[in-house]
Order: structure tokens, then C-alpha cells, then sequence
């Protein structure tokens, strides 16, 4: 905005001092110049605060009532001439490449429209699902607990049955101590607290992430300023993991790199590395003394059981690693709009780890000041009552009431195969049934994407990512048909 | 610190775990040296030193601590009861048992920009019904995380696009003094901190003509952070004719306002008398930004609602705004927590729950002010030395006493009172009981050798 003109304008030819005028079309039915350069109004303005806008001079003149209202005195402002925006040089930023998808879908009016973009697990019925060990757990907490600050490091009773998820209930770096954990924004808000640790901390350091990964991931080390590298992971000829290179990528990296791993149903791939490979991996680690950080978003909803989604982790903590991990409760909790997560680093000895948790805590400070507590609250709820832990566990793997979670993806994953099988598609589809987790991986280009979009009203990334939890058995035959359009050209 | 037995053993069995080679894998290493020749790995954060507690989050970290029965904790801003106890409003509960049974609730994550209802109603909260600035669809709202989120949202987006051809567009002004937290969020977000005098330590009032001075010796495109009502910690605020004064010099200067508004409501007891000021700075049409928070006057505290508002110039920027501030916000958290911004939006939108809320709101004020009156009554009471009137003059839940750190050290130490070390109190922290009981300690730290 340019600098006005310096003194401010001129009191109006028509509004002399002290004087009453004619009343405005505000309503008002005096108008007086005060003698502190405003004007006063008697009477009060119709248009409640901030109503009223009378042009006089070039200036516009805007009404704003002081005091209590009805009848108080109101201070009548000096309009200033056209002042231009503090923010024109601002340009439109792109939509988010994933969130940007439900936001478009919403917009469509079309009474096919589907929506496999965002990976939120949705019912056989399209319908997002909370779990009834959530309702429960909702309905002993509320009107029960005040809503007082938690510490900046989050819920304690929270963070202790978290990491028994990751490390194992008898862990013994839980009972000795050595695990760093701070509450966190779900896995986002883990992640960038990682980063703008590691940043601080580790100053010359750089993140490796796989190629592809969960687009966020980019942005979230780019904006804690720490450089990126990439390492191979998908084989785009075989849809799996491309094993020999990146082993290779692990040990021509400098000794001691940091490397982004998704613990389980990795996204948006679908593809993980089989137990050996997990060993392999390990064991190139610590001849090379990298440092292994885990995105583990969706323990429990790869095999429908959380300790062997753990697996990855549990094979590094055996190996001696020092790792760092970042957990969500957003997909296999359903808690996404709760944001509940924690990051944990695992550490020599139980001073480090008291050392390191005062400095993700001075780096939650100027970002929220401590995290919210009603998500940290269902989990404890949950996790901390056995009944309730063992509902949970069904509900993601297995209820006698409604299709478990992860069971019902896997349910979904065989129906499209068998679909576009059944459709006479010549191309292969057997990494559906691969592919683990909430998203198969389609190897749809962007183009035949944007024809899924425009001709059919199938909402996904371009990337040519389907969330498996947005297939029912209601739409399933419609998106095989609109896939195999698409595709049959080649 | 003592490593227990246990620790130990388990920790020298895990380390000869690696002296042994394995055998159990098939999988070949030619080229990998056995595992026996390698040091011991020691932690790349091996060097992190450990953080100072936070000076005010660390009041009640050691007031926890203390076993004394008369303790009392004066430290952070939270609300507690005559009785000294944490309350929820009865609105929040009535809201809470609306969205446990409500069918239609949103199970999923809200959009970046949070709930979209929340924000709107956020806005005629602080702008007004009826502001011309909402009406004409220039104000971009984004549900934060609380007053810090919102601060630090707001403070990432001027870092990156606030440009200037010729002024100093990443320095933000802030009060002296000013919550311990202001600079922290402006330097990490990128800005550059400065201060404009405010506080008289002679007068315990406001330092206008300080202030007005070095608000005029700022560059201009300068960004000037200001407390909308019950500045914290100080509770000194300026009156309505000083506010106006302030609006022209920040506008004849081209400063931009960036108010932070966690007491509405608190301060007089009336929402739109407390929103006055920032309302003055809207109704002038020029730009600014806000930052709003529930957890004082809605008692949310934890559950961490707030709001950025960015009042701009024209639709189109404020459009171009939102979708900036959506890729500050990503990175971070990606969306904001769902259960408060509902509680919030349930009550606002609800004639009936507002009143409600209204009403509550106007007893919590109403309880500090009477705290204020006491206290002072119980000062001059006892005679003690010194004129106590700000204890009454000064505005919301703080009262920035006078007091210097060793008779603050003093008071925890000899009457385990716990307050901020810059003297500040937190009335709110006080009841009819507590009231002598700090009385007197102000009286012997006051009086005594200290």
C-alpha cells in the first residue's frame, strides 16, 4: 500500500465544527465534529457497529458506535482517501494436490461422483465411519472434564500408551525411559516437529525421502528449511519395490544421513518391503550410521493388526537404532479432524531424552503452545480401559457388527481386480491385491486421470492414486467400467 | 541422575545383542564388515542441551511441586472459581452434549482453513454484525490453534509476502512489556522484533507520549503488534480518544495493525466494548490483521480454538490471502482440531446459547473485578506502603503489581505464591480466601528487608 498523504484529510466542507447538521441516511440523528479530530454522533446507528458510510469531499466517511450501543455517543471516523492493499503482489496459490480433490468433488453436482482421493476411510456405504469404541469413549468424557491447558508436551497418560503401540508394551526403552515424546499435531504435526528439530539440531543435515511419497512430506522439511534428497523405492514396470535400488541409494548416501521410512501401507504406493527386506534395510543403516525416522500413519490398518504393522520399527529398535518416529490416530482411530499424534525419539539414556524433550517443547511454544486435549482424551480413554482397547481392535481389524476396517479394504481391493479382470482389461492388475493399506497405486497416468474426472466425475490425485476406503460395493463396478475406458487405449 | 539396576542390565544385554554375529538371515552381505568391528553408535542428538522451563508454563510446573497447603498459584492466566477450581461454562457442556448427539457432526478433517461457520462467526464476533468489512467480503478468516496459532499463522504469512519497495516490511513493533511468548513466534516466523514504549513503571499507566513517539519513528510498512483489550501483563490499555489517536498516526504512517485479541469480553465484561479498538481500525477501511482466542473468555483453553483474521482491501486479495495462509498451514498441522471450533460455532450460532455465554462471561469479569477491589481494600488495610491504586485501574486478568523479582522470590519462597518473576499477577488465580493470605506477603516482601 502506498503511504497516504501524510496529514490526514481536511475536516469535510459540510460538516463544520460543533456543529448539528443534517441527519445521514445512517440514521443518525445528530452529527457533531468533535474536537479530538472525530466526530461524534448522538443517537445510534441502525446498522450496528461498524454501519454506516456517507460520501462528502472525496472522502468516505464511515460510521463506527462507541460505548454500549442504544443511544451511547459513537466516535464517527475519518474516512481516508483510496488506499491500495497492503497485499496486491499476493499471487493465488495452487490447491493442495490432495486436498484440493475433495474440495473440487464437493463442487460437482453430479449424481455419479466419486470420491477416491483423500485417504479417509469411508463405510460400505460411502458413509465416514466413527467407531463405536470412540462414542463410548466420547460419551464418558463429556460434561466430565475441565478443558484446562495440557503441558506443552501434551497428555503424559497419552504419550505413554502411544509409544506402547510403537515400541511394544514391554518395551525397555519405555520402562528405562530413553523415548523422547511429545504430543503432536497428528502425523503432520510430527513430522514438522521432527523437521524443525532436526533443523536446530542438526543443522547440516539433509532428509531422504522416497520416491513417491505422501506429497505433504515435501513441504513440511522444505518449510523447516532442511534440504531433501531422494531415494528410489517404487518400480513403476513391476508396481512394487524397487529393493536393489535402494539399497544402493542407502549406502552411496554420506554415513550418517537422515531417511524418511513409512512403517507399513505406505502412501501412496501401497507397496512395503517384506520382513527381509526390512532386515536388509536395518543392517545397510548401521554400517552406514543413518538415522531412521518413521511415518507410521496407519498401524492397524495394513494387515488389521497393529503389532505386526510395527514390525519395520521393532526390527530397527532390535538392531539398536536410535530411531525417531512420528504417529497417527487419524485413520485407524478415525480421529482425523481431532489432530492426535505424537512424535517419539528414542534416545541413549534417560537424561538425553528428558534434554531433547525440553526442545521439542521449546519448538511447540511459538507454534501452538500446547496441543489440543479432547483427542488425546478418546485415546486415553480407549487404550487406557482394556474392554475398550479389544473394541478398538476389532473395529479395525474385525466386528461382528460391521465390516472391519482393514478387512473391508482388502474386501474392496479383490472386487475391483476381479472387475476390471472380468471387463477383458489386458493390462495387469494384480498390485490391487498387492498393494497394502488405504491406496493402490493405479500407474493411471495424469491424463487418463483428468478423463476419470471430466467424463465420469471420479475425483482422485493425479498421480493416479485411488484411497481404496473411498470403494464400495456400490460404485465399484462403476469406477472398474470408467478405469477400463480409460485405459484400453493404453 | 541414578540409572537403576534394572535399566542397567537390560541396557548391557541389548549392547550384546551386537556383539554377536547373526546368522539367522539368509540374506547375503558380501561386502557389509561384521557388526563387531563398529563402535557403538552414540545419538546424533547427543548434544542437545536441556531447555530452561518456560517462565510462565514453569510457574505451574512449580507450583505443582510444592506440598504447602496454603500455596497459591497466580502464575498462568486460566479462570478458576471462588473456590479455586477450573470452570467450564455451561454453555461448553450444553454445546458438548449437542454435538454427542448430533447425527449430522463432521467425522473427518475440516478443511485447512478450518470449520467454515466457526470462522465467519469468528469474525462478527470481533468485527461486529454488521462491519462493512465482512459485509463486503474482504476479511479472510482461518481457524488456528488458539492465540499462539493464530499469531504465528499470521506471522509466517507477513514473513513471506509482505513486501515493500522501500520500507522495512519484516519488522514488527511490540509493546513494552509484552507476553513472554509475542517474540518468540515473530523470530521464528522470520520477523525481526522491535519495541515501542508503553508501559510507566512510574505511573504503572500507559507511557502515551513514549509510545506515540516511537510509533513515529517507526519506518513506515512497519508492522506494530497491539493488545486489543486487557494487555497482558500489564492491563494497562489505552482509553478510546488514545486508540483514535493511535489509528491516525499508524494510518498517516502506512504501520500495519496486527491486533492480538485473547481477552474479549474480559476486560469490561462487554464483547463489543472490548472489540472497540480493532473495530475503529476496521471501520477506517484500511487493512489489518487480528488474532482471536476462546480460551479465556469460552474456557477453552486446552482444547486450543482461535481465529487469524486478515481484513484486506479488496475481495480479490482477501480471496488470494486465504489461499496463501492455506500453504502456511499445511506444512504445519495440515487442518485444525474439530472439537472446540464446533463447541465455539454451536454457542455463537445459538441466539439463546450467546445470551447464555454472555451472561457466564460477564461473571467471570465481573468475580476478577471484585478480586481487584479486595485485594487493594486488604493493601490499604494493612497499611502497606505505596499507592496500590492500578491494583484497580488496570484492565482483565492481570495485574502487574510493581513488585521486582527477589521480593517475587520472596513471596513463593516464604508464602508460596507463585507468579510470573515480572511481578504479574493473575487475578483470576485469586478468591475471598487467598486474598489476605497475598495480602500479606505483598505486605512483608514490600516491608520487609527484601
Amino acid at each position: 500500500m502506498e503511504a497516504t498523504d501524510g496529514a490526514p484529510p481536511p475536516p469535510p466542507t459540510f460538516f463544520p465544527h460543533s456543529e448539528i447538521v443534517r441527519p445521514l441516511q445512517t440514521g443518525f440523528s445528530r452529527v457533531l465534529l468533535s474536537t479530538f479530530s472525530g466526530i461524534e454522533i448522538e443517537g445510534f446507528s441502525p446498522f450496528g457497529f461498524g454501519g454506516g458510510k456517507v460520501e462528502g469531499d472525496g472522502v468516505e466517511w464511515r460510521a463506527v458506535q462507541g460505548g454500549g450501543g442504544k443511544g451511547g455517543r459513537a466516535v464517527f471516523l475519518l474516512g481516508n482517501r483510496s488506499m491500495s492493499s497492503w497485499w496486491s503482489n499476493v499471487e493465488p496459490a495452487a490447491k493442495d494436490p490432495i486436498l484440493g480433490v475433495t474440495e473440487a468433488f464437493l463442487a460437482d453436482q453430479s449424481p455419479d461422483k466419486v470420491n477416491v482421493g483423500v485417504g479417509a476411510y469411508r463405510d460400505d456405504n460411502g458413509k465416514p465411519v466413527v467407531l463405536e469404541c470412540v462414542r463410548e469413549a466420547e460419551r464418558r468424557i463429556a460434561g466430565n472434564q475441565n478443558m484446562e491447558y495440557l503441558p506443552m508436551g501434551g497428555s503424559l497418560k497419552f504419550i505413554e500408551e502411544t509409544l506402547k503401540l510403537a515400541y511394544g508394551g514391554n518395551s525397555e526403552f519405555i520402562k528405562d525411559r530413553r523415548i523422547a515424546a511429545v504430543q503432536a499435531l497428528s502425523g503432520t504435526g510430527a513430522c514438522r516437529l521432527f523437521a524443525d528439530f532436526q533443523r536446530r539440531f542438526q543443522p547440516d543435515s539433509q532428509i531422504y525421502i522416497p520416491v513417491p511419497t505422501w506429497s505433504n512430506h515435501h513441504n513440511i522439511w522444505r518449510d523447516a528449511q532442511v534440504p531433501q534428497r531422494t531415494f528410489h523405492y517404487y518400480h513403476p514396470e513391476s508396481k512394487g519395490l524397487d529393493f536393489a535400488s535402494l539399497i544402493d541409494d542407502v549406502k552411496n548416501a554420506p554415513n550418517g544421513s537422515f531417511f524418511l521410512l513409512h512403517a507399513c501401507a505406505h502412501n501412496p504406493t501401497g507397496v512395503d518391503p517384506s520382513e527381509e527386506q526390512w532386515k536388509e534395510i536395518s543392517y545397510q543403516f548401521k554400517v552406514k550410521n543413518h538415522f531412521a525416522f518413521f511415518d507410521m500413519a496407519y498401524q492397524g490398518f495394513a494387515s488389521g493388526d497393529p503389532e505386526r504393522d510395527a514390525k519395520a520399527i521393532r526390527i530397527f529398535l532390535d538392531d539398536g537404532h536410535l530411531i525417531g518416529c512420528a504417529q497417527s490416530y487419524a485413520k485407524n482411530m478415525g480421529l482425523y479432524g481431532q489432530r492426535i499424534g505424537c512424535l517419539s525419539i528414542l534416545c541413549e539414556d534417560e537424561l538425553q531424552a528428558v534434554a531433547v524433550k525440553s526442545q521439542l517443547q521449546q519448538i511447540a511454544r511459538p507454534m501452538y503452545s500446547n496441543p489440543p486435549v479432547h483427542g488425546a482424551l478418546v485415546v486415553s480413554t480407549i487404550l487406557g480401559d482394556p474392554e475398550l482397547k479389544n473394541l478398538w481392535l476389532q473395529e479395525v481389524k474385525n466386528s461382528c457388527i460391521m465390516s472391519g476396517m482393514a478387512d473391508r479394504i482388502i474386501g474392496m481391493r479383490t472386487a475391483l481386480r476381479e472387475s476390471l479382470e472380468k471387463l477383458g482389461s489386458t493390462l495387469p492388475w494384480e498390485h490391487i491385491t498387492n498393494q497394502i493399506g488405504m491406496f493402490c497405486f493405479s500407474g493411471m497416468t495424469p491424463q487418463q486421470v483428468d478423463r476419470l474426472t471430466s467424463e465420469f466425475h471420479i475425483y482422485m490425485t493425479r498421480n493416479g492414486r485411488i484411497s481404496m476406503a473411498g470403494v464400495t460395493t456400490g460404485n465399484v463396478g462403476y469406477l472398474a467400467n470408467a478405469i477400463h475406458e480409460v485405459t484400453k487405449s493404453g | 541422575m541414578r540409572l537403576n539396576d534394572g535399566s542397567v542390565a537390560r541396557r548391557l544385554s541389548t549392547l550384546g545383542k551386537h556383539l554377536v554375529e547373526t546368522t539367522t538371515t539368509t540374506v547375503r552381505r558380501p561386502t557389509a564388515p561384521p557388526i563387531r568391528s563398529l563402535p557403538w553408535r552414540g545419538s546424533v542428538f547427543g548434544h542437545v542441551a536441556q531447555a530452561p522451563e518456560d517462565p510462565i508454563l514453569g510457574v505451574t510446573v512449580a507450583y505443582n511441586k510444592d506440598p504447602s497447603p496454603v500455596k497459591v498459584n497466580l502464575g498462568v492466566g486460566a479462570y478458576r472459581t471462588e473456590e479455586g477450581k477450573p470452570l467450564v461454562l455451561n454453555v461448553v457442556r450444553r454445546a458438548e452434549q449437542l454435538l454427542l448427539n448430533d447425527p449430522n457432526r463432521i467425522k473427518e478433517y475440516l478443511p485447512i482453513t478450518g470449520l467454515a461457520e466457526f470462522n465467519k462467526l469468528s469474525a462478527k464476533l470481533i468485527f461486529g454484525q454488521d462491519s462493512p468489512a465482512i459485509q463486503e467480503n474482504r476479511v479472510t478468516t482461518v481457524q488456528c490453534l488458539s492465540g499462539t496459532g493464530s499469531l504465528r499463522v499470521g506471522a509466517e504469512f507477513l514473513a513471506k509476502h509482505y513486501h515493500k519497495k522501500s520500507c522495512f516490511q519484516h519488522t514488527i513493533y511490540i509493546p513494552l512489556p509484552t507476553w513472554g511468548n509475542h517474540p518468540k513466534v515473530f523470530t521464528i516466523a522470520g520477523l525481526t522484533v522491535k519495541t515501542y514504549r508503553y508501559y510507566d513503571p512510574a505511573t504503572r499507566g500507559l507511557n502515551f507520549q513514549g509510545l506515540l513517539e516511537d510509533l513515529s519513528a517507526a519506518p513506515s510498512g512497519a508492522i506494530v503488534l497491539l493488545h486489543a483489550c486487557a494487555h497482558n501483563p500489564t492491563g494497562v490499555d489505552p482509553t478510546l480518544d488514545q486508540w483514535e489517536h493511535i489509528r491516525q498516526l499508524m494510518r498517516s504512517k502506512g504501520l500495519l495493525p496486527f491486533f492480538d485479541s485473547a481477552y474479549q469480553g474480559f476486560a469490561s465484561g462487554s464483547l463489543d466494548a472490548d472489540a472497540q479498538p480493532v473495530r475503529l481500525f476496521v471501520a477506517d477501511g484500511g487493512e489489518l490483521l487480528a488474532a482471536q482466542s476462546y480460551a479465556k473468555n469460552m474456557g477453552l483453553y486446552g482444547e486450543r480454538v482461535g481465529a487469524l483474521s486478515i481484513v484486506c482491501k479488496t475481495r480479490d486479495v482477501a480471496v488470494r490471502v486465504e489461499s496463501q495462509l492455506k500453504l502456511v498451514i499445511r506444512p504445519m498441522y495440515s487442518n485444525p482440531p474439530i472439537h472446540g471450533a464446533s463447541i465455539v460455532a454451536t454457542i455463537l450460532r445459538d441466539r439463546e446459547m450467546y445470551g447464555g455465554w454472555t451472561i457466564e462471561l460477564k461473571a467471570m469479569a465481573d468475580r476478577i473485578i471484585s478480586m481487584r477491589t479486595q485485594l487493594h481494600e486488604a493493601l490499604l488495610a494493612r497499611g502497606t506502603p505505596g499507592d496500590w491504586s492500578h491494583i484497580i485501574k488496570q484492565i482483565g486478568m492481570f495485574t502487574f503489581t510493581g513488585l521486582n523479582t527477589d521480593q517475587v522470590a520472596f513471596m513463593t519462597k516464604e508464602y508460596h505464591i507463585y507468579m510470573t518473576s515480572d511481578g504479574r499477577i493473575s487475578m483470576a488465580g485469586l478468591s475471598s480466601r487467598t486474598v489476605p493470605h497475598l495480602a500479606d506477603a505483598i505486605h512483608a516482601a514490600v516491608t520487609g528487608a527484601v
